[in-house]
């Protein structure tokens, strides 16, 4: 049977993959779910109309990065998989639970007359709760999984506690700047000039929350303390603490000279940066501070395998992604359904 | 113990709750995709704009199911790793390739092309958009020859080495995904797949023959419905008899519980009626027609069929519940067979669109694919027990190690939100369906047409006849 363990470092493409996978999955569905938390807030049912076509067409396309990150993470991480499922058990159903909510609004919400209501708020607080839930399984996750074996051994609440609140709220704020900013780039009039509004609000607690995470995870953590504040770490990783303040200074700015596009692609680089800054952190786990990646790819048989279909298929799957938003570029209106 | 065995049963509770709610609508929009790319094959062929609005109608129905699809398709990629972590822990070497590519090679594809089959009627050209709801239609094919080939696999293993860990280890692709059984489960459940779709058209149609609506509309409907039933449902009989040859072959104790058989019989007995009894080992208040089982799966009157006592009491699946699903879904396959042959003799007698009973059988049976559909995946799921990995793992083997109060919770939350959001899916559904095909005054110049039809047109006299 074929493999290329012999000519490649297969677990560590597929770490960088998944990785991809997942960051992809936040900036995507990161401004679909945004437009979701802020949908109430919108001045008027036109505007609302407007939000939601903005996004119509993409956030099928959008979860479906969900879908490759779960799924990849059990084609090449499968005792990866088989820890972290179990270990976040009721956020992630909750999470699963929020986005059929606000799935289904798209579709019932301009079906409905009477009910109408009703989906603007399965959209909302869909969304709401989805993201809440993305922010905690990313606090329980940095705070460490505990292991026995290949299995979880720890509580099912031990996502429960006030630091993965504080990263649920704050990952509200991340998405609902992504939200705001990509309202901006694809309305006008009334509703854009809301979203520049909403999307300098947010901005200052996304700025709050990113400084106490990156605070916070290295005073909690000796390891990721040593990494980030020894030397010569501490000059290479300078930049990235710096480049953030920065786009978030042009973000600042940008949305009061009236630029329509550029706020949304600072703010898919603040994401990037934060990133960044998370993965180099937690290198190389992938169940923090139990298992590597190493320990946890699958068979190189099966990693191969994988490879030659996503080797294939992403770029063909990027091409397409790119001529559907190509194709539903420009501002959107209120009508125009099918 | 106690506690470990209530958590296997909630697992096992919620993982078919959510998965039967899942296939529901897989099992509609794989054959709805298919004919709406006929339908619009139809409409770019003939300019017939009857056919685009019937298109347009059935996209509406066909953008909630699929919405419902994937936000319920969503929730399954995970339960394998929140339910069955154990599982997904030894197997992911092997299954986990197989849903990759599942991922990449078809919901990338459907989700996009969803989007400009949906949105794009403005902004691309009628040839594009075709393409668009072609490659929807193929990609719901490429997502069934996947997850089949999974499911498939944990029925009949093959292509695999278990390593003394525990762990299955791949050693020949080829022979994992093409494993014994899946061939004819793909074959099966497509079929069974565009019958569903068939029969809820045809359902649909005959109701608006019989309320007189739409009746241009609905005669293609009733029409199109009436080839499905007419040449696939037979085909169907034996694709299914073809499957359970297959199954005798490598699942016998599965057979054993489909027929209700305790003792390895030659010349063994049809069950038409009966109760299969665990703990007695028998089955009560058997009806039975001599010597057919052994007929049909050996062709041989005398042949010998192992009966469920051929295997120790614990490798045995839970019959009754095998036994009445299997009932059911033949039941109704034949069912609708006979309304294939009733819809012949009609046509031929010049009848199909005018005859009231028969338009009232066309209604009662709008469900029965759905029906089939669920029945069909109890006797393979629940036959199969109590192996998650025929054979090779059981399925209490495979639990997470997640305690009963969590499933529990979730289960009640899965089952209240389900409730409600499909509920709510289903009724936009049949506000759709009496809605119906939307005809737009400024739609006549888009379909190329100079004067807007006229009644009698739609509504032709023949021979002092209403249709």
């Amino acid at each position: 049977m074929f493999s290329f363990e012999n000519i490649l470092n297969l677990p560590l493409i597929w770490y960088g993959l998944i990785a991809v996978a997942i960051f992809l999955y936040v900036l995507l569905d990161g401004f679909d779910l945004g437009v979701g938390i802020l949908f109430p807030f919108a001045p008027s049912d036109q505007c609302r109309d407007r939000l939601m076509n903005s996004i119509a067409p993409f956030w099928d396309g959008n979860e479906t990065w969900l879908v490759l990150g779960g799924g990849g993470l059990f084609a090449a991480f499968p005792l990866a998989y088989s820890v972290i499922m179990p270990a976040l058990y009721i956020p992630i159903i909750l999470m699963l639970l929020g986005l059929i909510f606000r799935g289904v609004a798209f579709e019932f919400r301009f079906k409905a007359d009477k009910s109408k209501k009703i989906w603007d708020y399965a959209f909302h607080f869909g969304s709401l709760g989805a993201t809440f839930m993305q922010g905690m399984v990313l606090g329980t996750f940095v705070q460490g999984i505990p292991v026995t074996g290949r299995s979880f051994s720890g509580g099912p609440y031990d996502w429960l506690n006030a630091y993965s609140v504080m990263t649920g709220i704050a990952m509200i704020f991340g998405y609902a700047l992504l939200g705001a900013t990509w309202v901006v780039m694809k309305t006008e009039g009334t509703t854009q000039e809301w979203a520049r509004k909403s999307a300098g609000y947010v901005l200052g607690y996304v700025g709050l929350f990113l400084v106490m995470v990156s605070i916070s995870m290295p005073v909690m953590n000796p390891e990721i303390r040593k990494l980030w504040f020894s030397l010569p770490n501490v000059f290479l990783l300078f930049p990235i603490p710096c480049v953030t303040l920065i786009f978030f200074i042009m973000i600042w700015k940008d949305l009061y000279k009236g630029f329509e596009t550029r706020p949304f692609v600072l703010s898919l680089g603040v994401f990037t940066t934060a990133y960044l800054g998370l993965g180099i952190s937690l290198w190389p786990w992938l169940i923090p501070f139990e298992i590597t990646y190493q320990q946890a790819a699958a068979v190189p048989e099966s990693l191969s395998l994988l490879l030659v279909g996503t080797g294939i298929m992403l770029p063909v799957v990027l091409g397409y992604v790119a001529y559907s938003y190509y194709l539903f570029r420009g501002k959107v209106t209120h009508e125009g359904y099918y | 113990m106690i506690d470990n065995l209530d958590a296997l049963w909630l697992a096992r509770l919620q993982f078919a709750f959510t998965i039967s709610f899942h296939i529901v609508f897989p099992s509609f929009t794989i054959g709805l995709a298919s004919w709406l790319a006929v339908l619009e094959w139809r409409w770019l062929r003939t300019k017939n704009p009857v056919y685009a609005e019937i298109y347009r109608m059935w996209v509406k129905i066909f953008a909630v199911t699929f919405g419902m699809g994937v936000v319920s398709g969503i929730v399954m990629s995970f339960q394998f790793g929140t339910n069955w972590s154990v599982f997904s822990d030894r197997v992911g070497n092997i299954l986990g390739p197989l849903l990759g590519h599942e991922v990449l090679t078809a919901f990338f594809l459907e989700a996009s092309f969803l989007g400009i089959m949906l949105f794009g009627w403005n902004r691309v050209g009628p040839k594009i958009h075709f393409a668009a709801t072609l490659i929807v239609a193929t990609g719901t094919l490429i997502s069934a020859f996947w997850i089949l080939s999974a499911d498939s696999w944990m029925q009949t293993p093959a292509g695999f080495r278990m390593g003394a860990d525990g762990i299955f280890y791949p050693e020949n692709w080829l022979r994992i995904i093409f494993n014994p059984s899946f061939p004819y489960r793909m074959v099966h459940m497509v079929t069974a797949a565009y019958l569903t779709t068939a029969f809820v058209v045809g359902g649909v149609g005959a109701f608006y023959l019989w309320r007189k609506l739409h009746v241009k509309h609905a005669r293609i409907m009733l029409g199109m419905a009436m080839i499905m039933a007419i040449f696939v449902a037979p085909a169907q009989l034996l694709f299914g008899d073809l499957h359970g040859l297959n199954t005798f072959k490598h699942q016998p104790a599965k057979v054993a519980a489909m027929e209700g058989l305790w003792e390895t019989t030659r010349g063994a007995p049809l069950l038409v009626f009966g109760w299969p009894d665990m703990k007695e080992e028998i089955t009560r208040y058997a009806v039975e027609i001599p010597k057919l089982s052994s007929l049909i799966l050996t062709h041989d009157f005398n042949g010998e069929v192992a009966g469920l006592k051929a295997w120790p009491k614990d490798e045995r699946p839970p019959a009754a519940m095998v036994f009445w699903s299997f009932r059911v879904m033949v039941g109704l396959g034949m069912l609708m067979i006979a309304t294939g042959f009733f819809g012949l003799f009609l046509y031929w007698k010049k009848h199909l669109f005018d005859t009231k009973w028969f338009q009232i059988l066309c209604m009662a049976l709008t469900p029965a694919g759905f029906i089939c559909v669920l029945s069909g995946w109890f006797v393979t799921e629940v036959g199969r027990q109590p192996w998650v990995v025929y054979g090779f793992m059981r399925t209490s083997e495979a639990i997470s190690p997640v305690p009963g109060s969590s499933i529990a919770l979730t289960l009640t939350a899965f089952i209240l939100v389900y409730g409600f959001i499909f509920g709510a899916g289903s009724y936009f559904i049949l506000k759709l369906i009496a809605k119906g095909p939307d005809i737009q005054e400024e739609a006549y110049g888009s379909y190329g047409m100079k004067k807007p039809p006229i009644m009698t047109e739609i509504l032709p006299e023949k021979e002092g006849r209403n249709v």
